[in-house]
C-alpha cells in the first residue's frame, strides 16, 4: 500500500442544502427513486415493443418478460442502494437506468439489422445484458464495502499507480494479449472476453488527483511566487500531477486514443480548477491544448483527417469521412420527430452500435428524442454535481464534481462528433454504446456518486457532546471495596 | 469551492446546450439537404418498399408498372416496351436514382405530393400503407410505336417528336438509341450495375440520353420557316422577289454561299419568297436575312420559344438559340439556319405546330391527368397558350408555302388523300462541314386545312445515305409515317 495522503478536512465544512437537525431523520427518497425506475422500466419496455413491432416480428409475453426482468435487475440495484446508501438522490439511478435499457433496446434493433444485411454478424445484445448484471453486481459491491468515500483518499497515490499501469498495460503487452483493433492498442484479451483497461484508468487517476490536490490545496495558495498576475504553486508541489498528467494524456495520444485523451484532459483541468479556485489554470489548459492541438494537427496525418472530415465530410465522401456523412444523413433523415424505433436504416452507419449510437438514436427517435436523451444526460449530471456541492468534505467535493463532469464532457465529445460540432474522436456514448469495460467503469462511477451524494443528504454524524467533567480536585471520593 | 463547482455546472449546461444547438441545426434546418442528398439512400429505399404509382398511355396503357416481390424492397418496378418510352418514362434505380418523369413527377408516384394529402391522412388512419399517384400522359402508343420503329429499324441516331398543336399535348417523343430500364430497376444490384456501365459505355452510343429534349443541333433550312415569318411580320409578302442566283458571297468577305446542288432559283436572277421556300433556296434566305437584320430574327425566334431557358414539360428541355449574329456575313448564314444556331427537336415542333395553330403558341406538355392510389383523377392538364407568335393572317400564308414546300419534297411515304404542310432541312455541323454526314430535319403538320399533329424529325448524321443525305430522303418518310399512324381512324 502506499503512503496515506492525509485528507484536509481543515476548512470549516458549509452546511447542507437542506439543514437538518441532529434528532431528526432526512428524508431518503427511495420510494420516489422505485416510482421513477418503475417509470424507466415502462419506457424501456414500450421501446422494445416498438422496434419488434416495426421490424414485423412477433410481439409476445416474451417482451413483457424481459421487461420485468429489466425491472426486477434494477430493483435489486435499488435494494443495495436502500440498504448501504439509503440517503443518495433518487433521481440518479433511474437516470442511468433509462440510459441503460434504452442503450439495450438500441443495440437488440442494430443486431435485427446487421443479421438482414451483414453476411455474419454475432448478436450483441445478449452479452451487453449479461455485462449489465456483472455491472450492476459491481455497483453493489461497491456501495457495500465503500461505506465512506474518504477511505479512497488515503490510497491515493496506490490509485494512481494502478492507473497509470492499467493505462500502460495494453502498449506493452504482446499483441495475443492486447490486440490491435481499428488501429488502437488499447484492450486486453482475457479469453473471451475483451477488457479496456483504460476506463477504469480514468476513474483510479481521478481518485488520485482529487486525493492529491485536496492534500496539496493550502500549499498551492499559500507558497509559489507570481507570474504575470497569476499565483503558481512551487514545482515540486505540482510535479506529481503534472507528472501523472502529462503520462496519461500523452499515452492516450500515443495510442491514437484521442477521445480518452480529450476526455482526461479536460476533467483534470476542471479538478485543478475547482481545487485551487483560479479560473487562470482554465486558461493556461486551455492554451496549452490549443498549442497542443495545433502541434498534433500539423505532424500527424490520422488528426489533420478528423479536422478535414469535420470542416467537410463530404469532401472525402468515399472514404474518410464517409463514417460522419452517414452520421449527418442519419439525423437528417429523422428530421423532428424521428423515423420510428425500429424504422431507421441503422446498417448504413458505421461503428452503429458503439460510437454512433446516437446518430441510430437521433434517427429513429428524431430531434425530440436526441434532445430529451440530452436532458436525460444533463440531469443526471447536474444531480451528480449537486451532491458534490452538498457533500462536506473537501475530497468527496472534488470526485464528485469530477465524477459527474466526467460523464458530461464524455457525452459533448462523443455526441459533439457524431453532430459534427467537433471533429470526431472515437469515445463510447457513457451507458448506451455495446461494451463491457465502459459500462462496468461508468456504474462504479454512479456507485461512488451515489455513495457522496448518500453522505451529502444523509444525518449529520455530529459527535456527542462530552458531558462537562468537573475539575479532579472537586471529585468525590469512592470507596473502593476490597474484593474478599 | 462551492462557487467554482457552480460555475462547472454552468458549463456542463452550456455543452448540453450547444449540443441541442447543434442537434437543431442538423435535424431541423438542415434536415432537408440531408435526406435529399442524393448520396443518401434511405429516402430512395423508403419509396422503393412503398408502392410506386403507374405511369400510363394516353389510352389507358400501362406503361410503368409495380410488381410485388418478396423481397425486403417489397415492389419492383416493370416497364413494358421500355426502350420505346424510356425518353419519357426514364429509369428508377436503387443505385443510381431516377431520369426522366420518373425523376419530375417522383413526389406523385411515391406519394409524397401534396395533392394526395387527404389520402395519405386517411392511409394514416386505416394503417393502410401509404401508396403513390399515377400520372396518365397525352402519349398515343400507337404513335409513339411508329415512331420509335421507324428510327430504330435503320439504326438511326435521332428523335421525333408529335405534338397537338391545338392544345400543346405531347403525342409522341421517341429517341434512338433507346436503353431498357427494366434492368436498372432490379433488385439485384449486380444486374444494375452491369445495365448502367452497359448503357454508358462509349460504343453504346448514349442511350440515356433524351435527344427530343436534350438534342440541340443546327435545324437548316427548316429554320427558314422563322425567318419567313419574320418576314411575314415585316410587311413581306410571298410574292416578293429576292435573288435567286445559284450563288452569292457573303458581304465583306470572300467566302461563298451555294443552293443546295448549285442551282438556281426562279429565273436565275430573281425568285419570289414563295418559291424560295418551297425550293429552299439559300442564296434568297440569305439575303432575306441580311435585309431583316439580327434584331427582328431575333424577336421573331423568341416569340416561337427559340432562347426560352428552364422550359419544363415536366421533362427539363434544352435551350434553343439563334446565336449571337455578330457581323452580317453570320446574319446572311443564320437566315438557313446554320451558323450558331441550334434547336431541339421539341423546339422545332412547337415551330410547326404554333404555325398550325394559326401562330398561337401553346405550351408543350407531356402529363395529361394525375390520378390518386385508386385510379380517381385528381387534376388535369390546362392547355395554355403562351403567346401569339404570328398573325393568323401570316400563317396561313406561311401554312400554304409550307403545302407548295411539302410537293417539292421527295422522299417515301407520301400518303394518298392527305395534305401535309412541311419543311425540310439538311443541317451542315462539325469541323469540317463538306466531310461530316448532315443531320437531316423534316418539320410539318396535317391535315394542312384542320391540323391535328404538328411533327419534327431530327435523324443526326446523315442516318443510312451518308454524306447524300438530306431532310427529305432520310427525314420525311418518318414525319409521314408518324402522321399517318396518329390520322388514321380519326
Amino acid at each position: 500500500m502506499g503512503s496515506p495522503i492525509p485528507v484536509g478536512e481543515g476548512t470549516p465544512v458549509a452546511q447542507a442544502a437542506t439543514s437538518t437537525s441532529p434528532g431528526l431523520k432526512p428524508p431518503t427518497k427511495r420510494g420516489t427513486e422505485l416510482v421513477m425506475l418503475a417509470f424507466a422500466a415502462g419506457l424501456v419496455t414500450l421501446a422494445l415493443i416498438l422496434v419488434e413491432l416495426n421490424q414485423e416480428r412477433a410481439v409476445t409475453m416474451r417482451i413483457v418478460y424481459l421487461g420485468l426482468a429489466y425491472l426486477a435487475l434494477f430493483s435489486l440495484a435499488h435494494l443495495a442502494v436502500r440498504r448501504w446508501a439509503p440517503y443518495a438522490d433518487p433521481a440518479i439511478l433511474p437516470c442511468v437506468a433509462l440510459l441503460n435499457g434504452l442503450g439495450l433496446v438500441m443495440i437488440h434493433r442494430i443486431d435485427l439489422a446487421q443479421e438482414d444485411y451483414a453476411a455474419k454478424w454475432d448478436p450483441v445484445a445478449f452479452k451487453q445484458v449479461i455485462w449489465t448484471a456483472i455491472a450492476l453486481a459491481m455497483f453493489a459491491a461497491v456501495l457495500k464495502f465503500l461505506t465512506d468515500h474518504r477511505t479512497l483518499a488515503r490510497y491515493g497515490y496506490t490509485f494512481g499507480l494502478l492507473g497509470l499501469v492499467a493505462l500502460l498495460l495494453p502498449g506493452v503487452l504482446p499483441s495475443f494479449i492486447a490486440p490491435t483493433i481499428n488501429g488502437a492498442k488499447i484492450w486486453l484479451r482475457v479469453g473471451p472476453l475483451s477488457i479496456q483497461p483504460g476506463e477504469f484508468a480514468k476513474i483510479l487517476l481521478m481518485v488520485f488527483f482529487a486525493a492529491f490536490l485536496v492534500s496539496k490545496r493550502d500549499l498551492f495558495t499559500a507558497a509559489g511566487r507570481r507570474v504575470v498576475g497569476m499565483d503558481l504553486p512551487r514545482a515540486r508541489d505540482l510535479g506529481p500531477l503534472l507528472a501523472a498528467w502529462g503520462v496519461s494524456v500523452g499515452v492516450m495520444v500515443l495510442q491514437k486514443d484521442l477521445g480518452s485523451s480529450l476526455l482526461f484532459f479536460g476533467i483534470v483541468l476542471v479538478l485543478l480548477y475547482v481545487a485551487t479556485e483560479r479560473a487562470a489554470w482554465v486558461v493556461l489548459g486551455i492554451g496549452l491544448f490549443s498549442g497542443g492541438a495545433v502541434i498534433a494537427w500539423k505532424l500527424f496525418s490520422h488528426v489533420q483527417i478528423r479536422v478535414q472530415n469535420w470542416l467537410d465530410p463530404f469532401a472525402d465522401y468515399n472514404d474518410t469521412g464517409f463514417q460522419i456523412a452517414q452520421s449527418l444523413f442519419a439525423l437528417g433523415t429523422g428530421g423532428i420527430g424521428g423515423a420510428g424505433l425500429g424504422a431507421g436504416r441503422p446498417e448504413m452507419i458505421p461503428e452503429s452500435n458503439t460510437d454512433f449510437i446516437t446518430a441510430v438514436i437521433g434517427e429513429e427517435l428524431g430531434f425530440v428524442g436526441f434532445a430529451a436523451l440530452l436532458l436525460i444526460y444533463m440531469i443526471f449530471a447536474l444531480r451528480g454535481l449537486r451532491s458534490a456541492i452538498a457533500v462536506r468534505d473537501s475530497f468527496g467535493k472534488l470526485l464528485g464534481g469530477g465524477l459527474a463532469f466526467a460523464v458530461c464532457f464524455q457525452v459533448f465529445i462523443i455526441v459533439g462528433g457524431v453532430t459534427k460540432l467537433i471533429p470526431m474522436t472515437g469515445i463510447t456514448a457513457p451507458f448506451l454504446s455495446a461494451g463491457g469495460s465502459s459500462l462496468l467503469a461508468n456504474y462504479i462511477l454512479v456507485a461512488l456518486l451515489l455513495r457522496i451524494s448518500d453522505a451529502a443528504r444523509g444525518p449529520k454524524v455530529v459527535a456527542k457532546p462530552k458531558l462537562p467533567q468537573p475539575a479532579i480536585a472537586d471529585q468525590h471520593t469512592v470507596m473502593v471495596e476490597r474484593p474478599k | 469551492m462551492n462557487t467554482p463547482l457552480r460555475r462547472v455546472g454552468l458549463a456542463m449546461m452550456a455543452m448540453i446546450l450547444l449540443l441541442l444547438g447543434n442537434a437543431t441545426w442538423v435535424q431541423v434546418i438542415n434536415a432537408d439537404d440531408y435526406r435529399k442528398d442524393s448520396r443518401n439512400r434511405r429516402v430512395l429505399l423508403d419509396e422503393y418498399s412503398r408502392k410506386r404509382g403507374m405511369i400510363i398511355a394516353s389510352e389507358g396503357t400501362t406503361i410503368a408498372n409495380v410488381q410485388e416481390t418478396t423481397d425486403r424492397l417489397r415492389f419492383l418496378r416493370t416497364y413494358a416496351n421500355g426502350a420505346v418510352y424510356a425518353p419519357v418514362t426514364g429509369y428508377f434505380s436503387v443505385t443510381y436514382g431516377t431520369g426522366g418523369l420518373e425523376r419530375t413527377e417522383n413526389d406523385l408516384l411515391n406519394g409524397s405530393d401534396d395533392r394526395l394529402f387527404a389520402r395519405r391522412v386517411s392511409a394514416l388512419i386505416t394503417g393502410r400503407d401509404p401508396e403513390g399517384g399515377s400520372v396518365q400522359l397525352s402519349i398515343v402508343p400507337k404513335v409513339q410505336e411508329v415512331a420509335y420503329q421507324q428510327l430504330a429499324q435503320k439504326g438511326f441516331k435521332g428523335a421525333v417528336v408529335a405534338m397537338d398543336p391545338k392544345t400543346g399535348a405531347i403525342l409522341a417523343m421517341a429517341s434512338t438509341p433507346s436503353y431498357d430500364p427494366n434492368p436498372l430497376a432490379s433488385h439485384d444490384g449486380a444486374e444494375q450495375t452491369a445495365a448502367w456501365e452497359n448503357y454508358n459505355a462509349k460504343s453504346a452510343g448514349n442511350p440515356m440520353f433524351n435527344r427530343a429534349t436534350g438534342s440541340t443541333e443546327p435545324p437548316g433550312s427548316t429554320f427558314k420557316l422563322v425567318v419567313t415569318a419574320a418576314a411575314l411580320a415585316d410587311g413581306k409578302t410571298k410574292d416578293d422577289q429576292f435573288t435567286g442566283e445559284r450563288q452569292i458571297t457573303l458581304p465583306q468577305t470572300n467566302t461563298t454561299l451555294e443552293n443546295f446542288n448549285n442551282t438556281p432559283c426562279g429565273d436565275g436572277v430573281k425568285t419570289s419568297l414563295e418559291n424560295a421556300l418551297a425550293k429552299s433556296c439559300n442564296t434568297a434566305f440569305a439575303e432575306l436575312a441580311g435585309q431583316l437584320g439580327k434584331d427582328k430574327l431575333r424577336k421573331q425566334a423568341e416569340k416561337f420559344g427559340i432562347g426560352e431557358k428552364g422550359e419544363t414539360i415536366p421533362l427539363p428541355v434544352a435551350a434553343s438559340d439563334v446565336g449571337p449574329m455578330a457581323d452580317l456575313p453570320s446574319v446572311y448564314q443564320t437566315g438557313l439556319g446554320q451558323r450558331d444556331v441550334r434547336m431541339t427537336p421539341l423546339q422545332n415542333a412547337v415551330v410547326a405546330a404554333t404555325i398550325a395553330n394559326g401562330g398561337t403558341r401553346m405550351k408543350p406538355y407531356l402529363v395529361d391527368k394525375i390520378l390518386g392510389p385508386g385510379l380517381e383523377p385528381i387534376d388535369e392538364a390546362d392547355p395554355d397558350e403562351v403567346e401569339d407568335a404570328m398573325d393568323k393572317k401570316d400563317a396561313d400564308t406561311l401554312r400554304d408555302m409550307m403545302i407548295l414546300s411539302e410537293q417539292n419534297t421527295g422522299g417515301e411515304g407520301r400518303i394518298q388523300g392527305l395534305q401535309i404542310a412541311s419543311k425540310t432541312g439538311t443541317a451542315e455541323h462539325g469541323e469540317n462541314p463538306q466531310q461530316t454526314n448532315p443531320h437531316a430535319w423534316y418539320v410539318a403538320f396535317a391535315p394542312a386545312n384542320d391540323p391535328k399533329i404538328a411533327i419534327a424529325v431530327l435523324v443526326e448524321d446523315g442516318g443510312d445515305r451518308g454524306l447524300g443525305a438530306t431532310g427529305g430522303k432520310v427525314a420525311a418518310p418518318i414525319g409521314r409515317a408518324v402522321m399517318g399512324a396518329y390520322l388514321a381512324g380519326r
